[in-house]
């Protein structure tokens, strides 16, 4: 026994540089050596001119008809480029493929002269007939484009996509010539050029997609590396799913000599964590979010790399008002008015966001909501006891639907503590996994329940347009003869835009009258951005033109 | 011994199918669909998009084409990943995955059987608690807490290593590795403490000591050949652990692998991947469960006289 413990410790002593030594054999293979020692990926981009770019989740796909995510907008928006782009500072409609336009009196016919400098990324031009077979196939029916109400606005194209049409030509779209493209409306929609340059209306390269399937195929293979055709400042070179996607200038873009980036890496960043752990080990530029408990810690130590701006997004609940006792508008209203929204944010969101009195978030583009009610927990009893339940006593108990997520039930807890202690009702917390709450919410199987609300567009009509009587997201029962008639009539023809918002503001005002949704806060978007980084000015839409960016590593050296 | 093969063989095939069919109504019974989606979809669009997935079929044809299709060796069209297929899509994760779990593997067999052997040369000392207690530390830490600590120290206070990535940079293996093998380890360690113990008492040890072997020989000779019996016949299960239960290492490391796609087709309600994915992985740990029966009976003859006399 003595004879081993003398020999054994070698043995085992050896045997465990192995381990050590197998991972460093195994790793030796890795092609560029960034990590830890030499460059950071960051200092090594600010070299080469590679943004790395955090991007939240992995995108589904790149065909522009038919991805619907924030992470795949700001790749395809990069790949390809609509008639119209917009300008990150103002958000206001600037040229795209379109070099200028004309609008008629009525509002109802716009005339495109595209350049002539536009190409595809094979050589090709972009012609108006690209534009043309592009908006036929996102109406196609069997393509099941979620997206295809984009186009609805356009004259017939509601009736080519359900179907009632079959013949294309009937659609307002034209192309007069190879750079002329004409598009009749069905009534003057003021943010027509807004939704221009929403992917959904992208062009794309037509020979493509049928050398890799039909019209109407979802599932062909043309988006990916190798196969992809676009127009945009940048093409498509790799792409592994859950690891990296890359983009790389496009020599032929039209504007190219004004593109200064030589290349973008996207990651998927879906664990937040991760995110902050990359950005910190100097693998990123740009975090796609920051974890909320470690704002306060970058605002002290690196407040220039926090980026936290107004984002066009309302965080709500909403009310079944079909249900007892939800159906009594002195219910909603006193739910409503119980909520000390300063508090919440300033104690729950860090102070991050704004607290919300209604739906539309402000100063999109100019509008303003109303505000109809405060926090004022005296008139919330008194109307709770005028809908029959004094002092909360025979309220029936009832549920508050969210979906599973940390910052939702921290939320969700406070709101019941404050409905509880002000108004003496019971509210019990349920959590769902996404797909369940989002059928549940359908099939109005809820009492009260969380919402969220992203704009498509900067108008306050991608809010507003929700809650016109069963349109497909309202889910809340809410019905006003007068609120339909502002939104999906007098609003549309209304060219002159400060009278369009007074109609806006009376529809929204119907709404929170009714008290059918209960808003919360207006969401921020929240990056950490690399100080070498420039050009990802903030806006409201949280968009990103990566035409714009450029890197400039002197700053980080400092 | 070829009786037992195929005898065993025979009995996991109506293993997988039952795995495969059972999954198939499962995840069409759970709640929601893949085109749910926080902004309605018109009834127009989302029977178009039924169509394109032939989810506007009934049941049984749904079922039976899908079979068709798997035998011609088609898992179908990813519901998530409009384009790209489930056959191309596990095999784009799984090379990864196998890699990790490989590494890992060699984590936990090195460190697991130094640890147990050492232990179980001096049991009821120190020499036996510390390797012990620290496998019992192992078995309870979870990655998602082993991951993120071992990121910090070696990430990012040291920074001797990469925070994230898989073969992207240089060393960016080594943390994902020990952070999967870490449990593993835990359990090796254990069993080989165990199944020394047990050997270390035999009689033909005392008698291979007084024959004067050095004891460093009768250990790694005789003892551990014995001695590492429940080790060998645990790493068939542990390695389909090991390539099945990655998924959170493989989201703390951003690791393109396959437990990634397997977690997330079930919340996407990605029905061609969940299908697809599970069916794979049960017959993978089906496949490991029967090489390890096979390497067990090999090893002990006594399993393998009984079934040459019918499986009694």
């Amino acid at each position: 026994m003595i004879k081993m413990t003398r020999n054994f410790p070698r043995t085992w002593r050896a045997a465990l540089g192995l381990p050590v030594l197998a991972l460093l054999v195994a790793c030796g293979g890795s092609e560029d050596s960034g990590g830890s020692g030499g460059l950071s990926r960051v200092e090594q981009g600010n070299r080469d001119g590679v943004l790395h770019f955090g991007n939240g989740i992995e995108p589904e796909g790149l065909d522009p008809h038919i991805v619907t995510g924030v992470s795949e907008n700001k790749i395809v928006s990069a790949l390809f480029e609509g008639l119209v782009s917009k300008s990150p500072e103002t958000l206001e409609p600037v040229p795209g493929v379109a070099e200028s336009w004309e609008i008629s009196d009525d509002g109802m016919r716009y005339t495109f002269n595209l350049r002539e400098d536009s190409l595809w990324s094979n050589g090709d031009t972009v012609t108006a007939h690209d534009f043309v077979w592009s908006w036929m196939r996102l109406l196609t029916p069997e393509l099941g484009a979620q997206y295809n109400y984009n186009l609805f606005p356009v004259e017939n194209a509601e009736r080519y996509a359900n179907g009632e049409i079959k013949d294309f030509n009937l659609v307002g779209v034209k192309a007069l010539d190879d750079f002329t493209l004409l598009v009749q409306l069905n009534s003057p929609t003021p943010y027509f050029l807004q939704l221009l340059d929403h992917y959904s209306t992208f062009p794309v390269h037509r020979p493509t997609i049928e050398e890799f399937g039909t019209i109407s195929d979802r599932l062909s293979p043309w988006a990916r590396p190798g196969n992809l055709v676009g127009n945009g400042p940048f093409t498509l070179t790799e792409w592994q799913i859950n690891s990296h996607l890359r983009v790389e200038k496009n020599p032929d873009y039209w504007d190219a000599d004004r593109v200064r980036l030589n290349a973008v890496m996207f990651y998927p960043t879906e664990n937040l964590v991760t995110e902050d752990r990359m950005y910190r080990d100097g693998q990123l530029h740009y975090t796609n979010e920051i974890l909320l408990d470690r704002i306060p810690g970058y605002r002290a130590d690196r407040p220039e790399e926090v980026s936290i701006e107004p984002w066009l997004g309302s965080y709500f609940y909403m009310f079944n008002t079909n249900r007892a006792p939800f159906d009594d508008v002195r219910v909603r209203k006193a739910l409503a008015m119980v909520i000390d929204r300063e508090l919440l944010v300033d104690s729950i969101l860090q102070g991050i966001v704004e607290p919300s009195y209604s739906l539309v978030p402000p100063d999109t583009l100019g509008y303003f909501p109303p505000k109809t009610f405060s926090y004022d927990p005296d008139q919330a009893r008194q109307l709770l006891a005028e809908a029959g339940y004094p002092d909360g006593e025979g309220f029936p108990a009832f549920d508050v639907l969210y979906n599973t997520h940390e910052d939702h039930r921290r939320l969700a807890v406070a709101l019941q503590q404050m409905w509880a202690s002000e108004l003496n009702i019971p509210a019990q917390l349920v959590n769902q996994e996404w797909k369940v709450y989002l059928e549940n919410q359908d099939n109005m199987n809820y009492d009260v329940s969380r919402r969220g609300w992203i704009g498509d567009y900067v108008d306050p009509n991608t809010f507003l347009d929700m809650y016109v009587t069963d349109g497909g997201n309202n889910k809340t029962g809410f019905s006003d003869p007068r609120y339909d008639e502002i939104i999906l009539n007098e609003a549309p023809r209304t060219l002159d835009r400060d009278a369009r918002y007074e109609l806006y503001r009376e529809a929204e005002t119907l709404l929170m009258e009714s008290m059918s949704i209960l808003p919360i806060y207006t969401y921020s978007t929240k990056h950490l951005i690399h100080p070498s980084a420039h050009g990802l000015t903030p806006n409201i839409m949280d968009y990103t033109n990566l035409r714009y960016v450029w890197l400039e590593p002197e700053v980080a050296a400092e | 011994m070829w009786r037992f093969i195929a005898l065993r063989t025979l009995q996991a095939i109506p293993v997988i199918f039952v795995v495969l069919t059972v999954t198939f109504f499962l995840v069409r019974a759970a709640p929601g669909g893949p085109f749910d989606d926080e902004k309605a979809v018109s009834p127009q669009v989302q029977a178009a998009l039924e169509a394109q997935y032939r989810l506007d079929l009934p049941m049984h044809e749904q079922y039976f084409a899908y079979l068709a299709d798997l035998f011609r060796g088609d898992m179908g069209p990813s519901f998530n990943y409009p384009g790209r297929s489930v056959d191309e899509l596990i095999f784009q994760g799984l090379p990864i995955t196998a890699e990790l779990g490989f590494y890992a593997m060699l984590v936990a067999i090195i460190i697991g059987v130094l640890a147990g052997v050492i232990a179980s040369l001096r049991p009821n000392t120190a020499q036996d608690y510390v390797p012990m207690s620290l496998a019992m530390v192992g078995i309870c830490m979870p990655s998602f807490l082993l991951g993120p600590l071992l990121v910090l120290v070696f990430g990012i206070w040291l920074d001797w290593l990469p925070v994230s990535g898989w073969g992207s940079s240089h060393g960016d293996k080594v943390l994902p590795s020990i952070t999967l093998g870490a449990m593993y380890a835990a359990y090796i360690a254990r069993l080989s403490r165990s199944g020394m113990l047990d050997v270390l008492s035999q009689d033909y040890l005392r008698t291979a000591r007084a024959k004067g072997l050095p004891e460093r020989v009768v250990i790694i000779k005789h003892a551990l050949r014995a001695g590492l019996l429940p080790v060998i016949s645990y790493l068939g299960p542990a390695f389909a652990g090991l390539l099945s239960g990655s998924f959170v290492v493989e989201t703390i490391f951003q690791i393109p692998g396959l437990g990634r796609f397997y977690v997330q087709a079930a919340f996407n309600r990605d029905y061609t991947m969940i299908l697809g994915t599970t069916t794979f992985l049960a017959t993978l740990i089906v496949v490991f469960n029967l090489l390890s029966d096979f390497l067990a009976a090999w090893l002990n003859p006594r399993l393998r006289y009984q079934f040459s006399k019918g499986g009694k």
